[in-house]
This record gives structure tokens, sequence and C-alpha cells, in this order.
């Protein structure tokens, strides 16, 4: 066991049918860390979060983390239509059978950080886009996990709505300390975002390039016209561009 | 201007908004009402036409007019407790039928969703025994089961299981696979996966199974008793008896209760259905 708290060692993929999505891919991630993963699409981003949770097998190599404690945040809300945001929130510790009265204190503070104190008795086809998000961060968030998975969460909603996601997001990882690996296509995105960014080639999707992000936490919204924030997204979508081809 | 004038000229627009969306009600509800009242109109006016312009009184027994039906068939009391007694005899067939439709059907869901090989091994029978015509099996049901009660509740059942079965197994089906995914996560047992996730999943498409079978089952209950024709009287034995001894406004007072029976049973699996999931499900979402 290695100190690192998520770490993939030389992780190959193949499907059946014999797409070839990822190729010896080593990295890994420690507590305090946000590392986001950039990359064409289909080049396997998603599927490294799979095979990190053991939604899918590797075909070849190991992955190091505690998948007990793992948060796992989807490209959609996937909330429970069914069900109140209140309920929603309620879910996970409802799975692992922590008893009612624990599960509601977890998830009024899990709602209360992401804002949607006074929308606990609301069903999800009333909420925005963005509330919809904030209720499935607050679902993750009720088990404190040591890490988080983000496949593409802010993908469907406005650009508004995004950065200001993002903004909260990085507040909560500031505030949590968990470590995060984050898959997304906006490479502004990613770098307000990370300490680290990674570039994934097209398929089978490899690690060509690394990025330090060198901004201070806690980052403000600002930082996005600062001059080394361009200067360091050119540089990520030239290697982006490369990626591609 | 001053300040009561203009809080006066407020006050007055005000009024005339309020006035105006009240109009605006009101033709919306106009709109939705008048269109099947005049069409309705209509249609008694051309009954009428056909009763007294179209057949001469020997051949008047063929159409009735609407207000001696209503005589005949409701305001007389020996035969309004004939009919109402042959309604609510149809109507506990359809409910037993529709209750046993339930049950086996969601169980029959249930096992086709659990494991793909009973799906694989039951479905193409029951496609088979959907196909076969009502008609052509309720004589076997006679044969096997008699002619009586158990009989009608037997054909209820056969014309109303398939879409439960169908409509459950589909919404069991139905959830995103990210949703399985979460659940896998934390894993969830097969029980959980099914109490938690895909049964309410499945809920809207269960109602609109309902309300299909539910109106199937009114259709097999007056099937059954108007082919069977023994034991208790329902709609199906009268519409029989009645058509047979040539009385006219009984048999359209018949038909008009079955069509009431089955548009009753409708409205109620929507009310049912409002009351179950209206609070998180819209049908245009």
């Amino acid at each position: 066991m290695t100190a690192n708290t998520l770490s993939f060692n030389d992780i190959s993929h193949v499907f059946p049918d014999g797409t070839h999505t990822l190729d010896h891919v080593s990295f890994s991630l420690d507590k305090g860390e946000f590392v986001t993963v950039v990359g064409p699409s289909g080049c396997g981003k998603s599927t490294l979060l799979r095979i990190a949770s053991g939604l899918l097998d590797p075909s070849g190599g190991t992955v190091d983390v505690d998948r007990d404690r793992l948060g796992y945040v989807f490209q959609d809300a996937t909330l429970l239509p069914w069900r109140t945001v209140q309920a929603n929130v309620e879910l996970l510790a409802e799975l692992h059978d922590i008893d009612k009265a624990e599960r509601v204190r977890l998830a009024n503070n899990a709602i209360e950080l992401v804002g949607l104190s006074g929308f606990e008795g609301h069903y999800p086809k009333s909420l925005s886009g963005g509330m919809k998000m904030r209720a499935s961060l607050a679902r993750t968030l009720t088990l404190s996990p040591p890490v988080f998975l983000f496949d593409e969460p802010f993908g469907a909603v406005d650009e508004i709505t995004r950065e200001h996601l993002n903004e909260e997001t990085q507040a909560l990882f500031q505030r949590e300390g968990f470590a995060g690996l984050f898959i997304t296509h906006s490479i502004s995105e990613a770098v307000f975002m990370s300490t680290r960014v990674l570039v994934m080639s097209a398929r089978p999707g490899r690690i060509v390039a690394s990025y330090e992000v060198p901004f201070e936490y806690p980052r403000d919204p600002q930082l996005r016209f600062n001059p080394e924030f361009a200067k360091l997204s050119g540089e990520i979508s030239l290697s982006l561009r490369g990626a591609h081809s | 201007m001053t300040g009561i004038d203009a809080a006066a000229d407020s006050i007055a627009s005000t009024d005339v908004e309020v006035v105006a969306a009240t109009t605006s009600r009101a033709r919306t509800i106009a709109a939705s009402i008048i269109p099947p009242v005049l069409f309705g109109a209509l249609v008694m006016g051309l009954w009428y036409f056909i009763s007294y312009g179209v057949l001469d009184s020997s051949r008047q027994f063929l159409l009735r007019p609407p207000h001696q039906v209503i005589d005949v068939g409701f305001l007389d009391g020996s035969n309004r407790s004939e009919l109402f007694g042959g309604l609510w005899s149809s109507t506990r067939v359809a409910l037993y039928g529709l209750m046993i439709s339930i049950g086996l059907g969601f169980f029959i869901a249930i096992l086709m969703s659990q494991a793909k090989f009973i799906e694989r091994a039951v479905f193409p029978f029951m496609v088979t025994l959907q196909a076969i015509p009502i008609l052509a099996i309720v004589p076997m049901i006679g044969f096997w089961f008699g002619f009586g009660g158990t009989s009608r509740v037997i054909v209820c059942v056969i014309i109303s299981l398939f879409p439960i079965i169908v409509n459950t197994l589909f919404g069991l089906q139905s959830a995103e696979r990210e949703m399985h995914d979460l659940f896998t996560l934390h894993h969830a047992g097969r029980w959980t996966r099914l109490r938690k996730l895909m049964f309410p999943n499945a809920l809207p498409a269960i109602f609109a199974g309902l309300r299909i079978s539910a109106g199937l089952a009114v259709i097999g209950a007056i099937v059954g008793d108007f082919f069977f024709g023994r034991g208790e009287a329902g709609i199906g034995q009268l519409l029989r008896k009645y058509a047979n001894q040539l009385q006219g406004e009984e048999l359209l007072s018949a038909v008009i209760l079955s069509s009431a029976l089955g548009v009753t049973v409708f409205l109620t699996f929507g009310v049912l259905q409002d009351k179950a999931i209206g609070r998180w499900y819209s049908e245009d979402s």
C-alpha cells in the first residue's frame, strides 16, 4: 500500500469488442491534490473513473484506493425523481445502513454546504440544472469521502452556472480536504480547479503531458482573466491539439 | 397627475387586469366545454331524427329515442335494479380479475427483471397468450372451469395480464445506468436495488399499464359473462337477454352502463396515479 490516496499503476483497458481505451496509464494523487484529466472525446477519461471506482475491471495494472469511501459525481445529477432533495441526499447514508437521526444530520449539513437550504422538500423536477448538480454534490458529501471522482459533472449546465459550481466545488475541496480527480473537456475549468492538469491522448488513452498549476487557493473568480492563467491554458490547449492527432 | 389620481388609476388598471384574467379563464373553460356539449347535442339530434324520422313505428325498437331509454332503463324500478345488479356483478368480476392480474403480473415481471433467462423463457409465451383472440379461448375456459363466476374472473385475468407484465417489466428495466452504478458503488443488494430504485422507477409505466388493463378487465368481465351466461347475471348476460327479447331500451341502457363502467375505471386509475406519483412525475417531462 502506498502513501497515496489513489494511484493508478500501469492501467490498460480493452473492451470486449476490441476497443483499446487506456494504454499503460500511471499516476497518483494524494490528499489535498485536485487533479484534472483533459482529453479528446472518447479517449477513455470516464473509463479511468469507472476503473478507479471498481465499476469496471482493468485489463492490466492495478488501482490502489479505499473503495468503501469513494465519492463519485456523475455526468448527470442522477437524482431519484421520486425522492425530495432531502431524501435524495440521505440515499447514500441509507444504503450504508446509517440510522435515521444521523442520516438527517449528515444530509442537513451537506445541503447547507451546497447552499440548497430551503429546498429540502422539493422534487428534482422543480429544480434547475445547477441546483440538481448541487443536490448531487450534497449527496456525495454526506459520506465525507477522502477521494472524489468527478465525471464531467458540469457539462450540462450553462457557462455562468458552471463557473459558480466550479467556485463552490473548489470551496468544498478547500474545506473538506478531499483528494479530487476531475474529468472535463473545458481547459479553463481544469486550470481553475486543479493543482495539476493531465492531458490524455486520443484512444488508446495515454497521459502525454502534466502541468502543475501554481495558483494559491482560495482562487478568485477573476483569476480566469489573469495573463498567467491564460498562458497556462494556452499551453495545455496546444498540448491537447497534439493529443488529438 | 396627483397622487390620488395615480392611485385611482392603478386601482382601475388592477381591476381591468382582474377582469381580463377572469374573462380569459372563463374563455379557456368555455373553449373546453362548449365543443363537446355542441357535439353531444348534435348526436342527440341525430338519434331523435333516426328514431322518429328514419325508422317507422314498427321498426322503432331498433333505436328508441333517448328519453324512452332513460324512462325504461333507468326510471323503471325493476329494470333499474336488474341493470345495476348486473353492473355491480360485472364490476366485482372485473375487480377480482384485475387484482389477480396485478399480483400475478408484478410477480412475473419482477422474476423476469431479476434473471434474463426467465425473461427469455417466459416472454414468447406471454406474447402468444396475448395474441389469442379472447373469444377463441373463452369456450376452452368454460370447458375447464365451468360456466360460472370463476371462469369469468379467469377471462378477465387472461385479457388484462399482458399489459401489466409488459409495462412493469419495461419500467423495472428502464432505470438509468448511472443510477444503477450509484447503487453498485454503495454495495446495494438485489432487494434494496429493486425496492429503492427499480420499483419506484417503474411506477409511471406501471400506472400506464394499469389503466389499459383496468379497461380490458371490464371488457373481459362482460365478454365472459355474455358467453358463459350462468350464475349471477352480469351486464353481459343482460345484453344477451335484452338482444334476444328485442328490448331496445334496456339494451341501450346496458350498453351505456358498460361504457360508463369502463370510463369510471379508467378515470379512477388516473386519479390513483395522480395521488401516487403526481408530486414527482409529469407525463410531459
